[in-house]
């Protein structure tokens, strides 16, 4: 991989200076890569990393495993398409294996994931089952370890 | 009552203890402190090598090795070198695994000085080298290295130290605390000058791994070297193994016997634990070695540039983890800077003339911290020479 795409991956907000200097580029020709990126649309969006468990807020996330019949001339893009269109579901992977479909699908409550599936997920023509995994909770996202921040224990010991 | 310290070999007592230890029992009672001191990674060892060493336990393996170590890790050590300088050991009779590199640094300069035999050390460099040689009533002989020169060894200031009883050069490269290296052209000068002499080099590439532009070359590599040449290398500095203690060394088999008589009375073995876990990390961790090693470019690249801008001169360095700044500018010696720095904005830094007189006029800063850590401490540091000025 690129070695700004390297550096973004580990921070987005990297100042574009600092890049500069890490990077030993020019800051205007990492600028001008990165928008190449965006517009090429290798690069899709920059979102903050938030841990949810420490943000007062109601948020559910279920998987959900999807079975469908795969349509003819279209096979799985269609119903995979659909599925997308919905807020609620915040990802969708075509798996192998004992499934098709892979969501990831965020409600304020466990009622509203339970509804989703039942009123908008199963009733689609060509699901043919559903199995709903309810997250109980997040011991690493993205890389990160979540909890508490990691002590720099190392003492001024060694010369 | 018995004074006991009377009965302290003079030698011991005569020893300085390390100049850096009375400023940092100070850094480390101070709250808030920012420390750019420390001499070891910062990232954990991979959990891979860790997963290794707790199936080991799991599995009861906590018997002494044999002395030279466990003979799969020799062998691990071989295929090491063999790939990464292109160095051939036999794994029975060149290589011996130590605990940590420290003590390989012991056993070779212990196998080789009589008293009276002068050990050449280039400075700034490493603090165990002159009181180990002492120990072994040796007399190490500073050469200092300059920052014209890049902070190198010359061949000219090599041939104007050697007298006839120099036995053994220290060559440590990548430096710590310069980031200095070697390349093959300089090392080749340096061949030139020892091919005509009957002296051992003591070649410590324990940041071997950590060199950026380009790979590391050992003067073990260069015509006629390796029958010279005593290796020491570790996994501390770059598998992140700081806290196993495990190094090893390789040279030719006189020479490797030599030494392990005096491993096997001092220390038996290395600990059996870190020595299992020593052959994941050789045989299947290179990808941490990699990201490990380009982590630590951005930081380098970064921390030069930032020091540079502060107006303290910077040479880049090609090697292990440290930034040597001159601070002559400030008007201040390396021990007031560093004090003032700790006091005034709680930044610990060391003193430069730690590692030898030579260092006088500069200061050691790890850059073994994270991107942010870095840039408060530049920050501070920038406050601290604006005080400088105004006062």
């Amino acid at each position: 991989m690129d070695q700004i795409l390297q550096v973004l991956s580990g921070n987005a907000r990297m100042d574009l200076d600092k890049m500069a200097v890490m990077l030993d580029m020019p800051a205007e020709e990492i600028q001008k890569k990165i928008q190449e990126y965006e517009q090429a649309g290798v690069i899709r969006g920059y979102k903050p990393l938030l841990d949810y468990d420490k943000i007062d807020t109601e948020l559910v996330e279920a998987i959900i495993e999807v079975r469908v019949s795969p349509q003819r001339d279209f096979g799985f893009e269609e119903i995979a398409r659909i599925i997308s269109e919905y807020n609620e579901v915040s990802s969708v992977y075509l798996m192998s294996g004992g499934y098709d479909l892979h969501l990831r699908v965020v409600g304020k409550t466990f009622k509203d994931i339970a509804l989703f599936v039942a009123q908008r997920l199963a009733v689609l023509d060509g699901v043919l089952s559903t199995a709903t995994h309810f997250v109980l909770s997040r011991y690493k996202d993205w890389g990160i370890i979540l909890g508490e921040n990691g002590i720099d224990e190392r003492r001024n010991i060694s010369i | 009552m018995m004074d006991m310290e009377k009965l302290i070999a003079r030698r011991t007592a005569g020893l300085k203890p390390s100049g850096i230890r009375r400023f940092f029992d100070i850094a480390n009672e101070m709250e808030n402190v920012i420390s750019l001191g420390v001499g070891e990674p910062d990232f954990k060892t991979p959990y891979a090598v860790r997963r290794a060493a707790m199936d080991n336990l799991q599995r009861g393996k906590t018997a002494y090795s044999a002395n030279a170590g466990l003979m799969p890790l020799r062998k691990s050590i071989a295929a090491y070198m063999s790939r990464s300088f292109s160095l051939d050991y036999d794994p029975k009779s060149e290589i011996i695994v130590t605990v940590g590199g420290s003590e390989g640094i012991d056993l070779c300069i212990r196998a080789f000085v009589d008293p009276g035999d002068e050990v050449l050390v280039p400075e700034p460099s490493f603090v165990a080298y002159a009181p180990i040689v002492t120990l072994a009533c040796g007399v190490p002989v500073p050469i200092p290295t300059l920052q014209e020169d890049d902070f190198r060894l010359t061949a000219a200031q090599l041939e104007a130290a050697i007298t006839p009883k120099t036995k053994v050069l220290v060559l440590p490269f990548p430096n710590n605390p310069t980031g200095a290296v070697m390349r093959r052209e300089h090392l080749e000068e340096i061949a030139e000058v020892l091919r005509r002499h009957d002296i051992v080099v003591l070649s410590d590439e324990i940041y071997a791994e950590l060199t950026y532009n380009g790979r590391h070359v050992s003067i073990a590599e260069i015509d006629g070297m390796k029958e010279r040449t005593i290796i020491v290398n570790g996994f501390s500095k770059s598998f992140a193994m700081t806290g196993w203690r495990l190094g090893f060394l390789t040279g030719p088999a006189p020479a490797i016997k030599q030494m392990l008589k005096i491993h096997q009375y001092a220390l038996m073995c290395a600990p059996t634990t870190s020595q299992y876990a020593a052959i994941e990390a050789l045989d299947h961790c290179e990808e941490n070695i990699a990201q490990m090693r380009a982590e630590y470019n951005l930081r380098r690249r970064f921390v030069v540039d930032a020091f540079n801008r502060l107006g303290l001169s910077t040479f880049e360095p090609e090697g292990a983890f440290y930034i040597f700044p001159c601070i002559k500018s400030t008007g201040l010696s390396s021990e007031e800077f560093c004090e003032k720095l700790l006091y005034s904005q709680r930044v610990a830094v060391v003193p430069g003339n730690a590692f030898g007189d030579s260092g006088e006029g500069f200061v050691r800063v790890s850059y073994s911290y994270s991107v942010n850590h870095l840039t408060e401490a530049v920050r501070r540091i920038g406050c601290f020479l604006e005080e400088l000025k105004q006062s």
